[in-house]
């Protein structure tokens, strides 16, 4: 199949509700309330009723079949469920193959939807099986993946803590006009704050790690002629693409490439757009190392060189890239799996910049006259990459 | 059980059972002459499967390497590190005799068959 023939998804679909459910501390409640709270509310949102739903994708780390148990939890019949669980990216990639659902006519109405009680609950969260090969050293997954990759990019590009740490500071400084945010009220971070931090899995510190809370999270997804009808302002889904080349750190080609590489090339063609294009960039921040991969992977730089595009708060409300404005998962929500999370934000952005009312912002927290956004999803130790680009309906 | 699973073990089991009599053996392709780990049934991404296992030569270098803090009446601080096999491979290790911080990218290590948890282990140590 040519690319052509991939492109015809293109503004195809588009996301019609969202809603987000349980952020922070949601004790007393079960990883299922809280998602299928985050499914009602995001079909008030779209103003569908749940009747109306025939597809049903999710994922989560408390139930090994959650599409099927979210499905009968919502006393929904789907005619196409997908519960494909690639990490925290799992929702990235299900919204990818509900809009080939949705094309394909086999389905009118689709919920993505995720939801976990992790921190109430006591603590990271994980259904992952112990790797062979790797789990007799007792690797303390996911950190040790990740600091084994930051090492490693330290030492081929000469980056150091400090270049890290701005990515912490950047992703609290939007955090801290985000009334949402887990860390809104926690003042503002230093690079010393950072480097101070507790020593988790050496070079990262308990402040390079993404947060541990509850959340959930779903949106509404339609073919794009129903789009235009719905209450609130359609977000089209203009690109899509997923790629994934290990599912164990020792079996990562190159530690400081992803296949993001892949996925945002596939993805931002599909879209006919440019990374330069993107008003707000949304990535998938579990480990300040992240974000410096992504933002090269995916094209905003070259490689090695995100640690001079990050300087001077220059991804932080002040800068010139406008990344991971809701303070991101360092600093906003991370559920465990905080994919659907990406997503929120990305859309969010768009209608808030349509003129809808997605919540309130604090003075620079809102990008005006946003108009494309690209939602990067990371899944395992930096192994299942999943992009896709949304746009308003002038973009279409 | 399968025809073509019958009258011996699967690699996994092969490779534990190799270094129970301490032997530190990967496999190779024979057609590509290449070496790859972890122990597969097939060559990864061709899917040759004419195979032979060889004796690893134990010389490796460190790729990259990470110091797991852990509280000391827990154990305390360990290494984790990816290492380069001189064959080609490379695989997860601890690098012991040297503080777990202090191990570095570039290092050349040796390994040794040891045990953690009561199971045969290779572990590397500094050249």
């Amino acid at each position: 199949m040519d690319q052509n023939e991939i492109n015809r998804l293109r503004g195809k679909t588009a996301v019609v509700g969202l809603a987000e459910s349980g952020c922070g501390l949601a004790s007393g409640w079960s990883a299922m309330e809280i998602m299928a709270s985050a499914v009602h509310d995001a079909l008030d949102d779209a103003g569908i009723k749940l009747k109306e739903v025939d597809g049903v994708f999710a994922a989560t780390a408390f139930h090994s079949m959650a599409a099927m148990s979210l499905s009968e939890y919502l006393g929904v019949k789907p005619k196409f469920a997908d519960g494909s669980q690639i990490g925290g990216s799992s929702f990235l990639s299900h919204i990818l193959t509900a809009a080939m659902a949705l094309d394909a006519g086999l389905i009118n109405v689709a919920v993505v939807a995720y939801g976990s009680n992790q921190k109430s609950a006591g603590g990271f969260k994980t259904i992952s099986e112990a790797m062979p090969y790797e789990a007799q050293y007792q690797p303390r997954m996911p950190v040790t993946a990740y600091a084994l990759s930051a090492k490693r990019y330290m030492n081929e590009f000469g980056a150091t803590r400090e270049d890290l740490a701005n990515v912490a500071v950047s992703a609290r400084d939007w955090a801290l006009l985000n009334p949402r945010a887990y860390t809104h009220q926690d003042g503002p971070l230093t690079v010393n704050d950072v480097l101070s931090a507790r020593p988790i899995v050496d070079p990262l510190g308990k402040l390079d790690c993404c947060l541990v809370t509850d959340g959930g999270a779903a949106i509404v997804m339609t073919r794009s002629d129903r789009a235009k009808d719905t209450k609130n302002t359609p977000i089209y889904l203009l690109g899509a693409a997923m790629e994934h080349h290990h599912r164990m750190i020792s079996e990562m080609p190159d530690l400081v490439q992803t296949s993001a590489i892949e996925s945002g090339k596939r993805a931002f063609s599909m879209s006919g757009y440019k990374p330069n294009d993107m008003s707000t960039i949304q990535l998938y921040d579990a480990f300040t190392i992240n974000t410096l991969l992504f933002l090269e992977d995916l094209g905003f730089c070259k490689k090695g060189e995100a640690k001079e595009l990050v300087k001077n708060n220059n991804i932080g409300p002040v800068g010139n890239l406008k990344v991971n404005t809701n303070g991101g998962g360092l600093s906003c929500v991370h559920p465990g799996m905080y994919g659907l999370f990406v997503t929120l934000e990305a859309l969010r952005q768009l209608r808030n910049a349509s003129g809808d009312d997605v919540g309130q912002r604090l003075n620079g927290g809102w990008i005006d006259n946003a108009k494309l956004s690209v939602a990067h999803g990371n899944g395992g130790v930096l192994s299942s990459q999943v992009t896709n680009i949304w746009g308003v309906s002038d973009t279409l | 059980m399968a025809e073509n699973l019958k009258g011996t073990v699967g690699p996994e089991q092969q490779f534990k059972n190799f270094l129970s009599e301490g032997k530190f053996m990967i496999q190779r392709c024979k057609s590509l002459n290449k070496f790859f780990f972890h122990p597969r049934v097939a060559f990864p991404g061709s899917g040759e499967r004419d195979l032979e296992w060889v004796e690893a030569s134990g010389n490796g270098e460190v790729y990259s390497s990470s110091c797991n803090r852990r509280l000391p009446e827990k154990g305390g601080d360990f290494n984790l590190s990816l290492i380069t096999l001189e064959e080609g491979p490379r695989m997860m290790a601890r690098v012991e005799g040297i503080d777990p911080d202090k191990v570095e990218i570039g290092q050349k290590v040796k390994a040794r068959i040891s045990s953690l948890n009561g199971e045969p282990a290779v572990i590397f140590d500094i050249v």
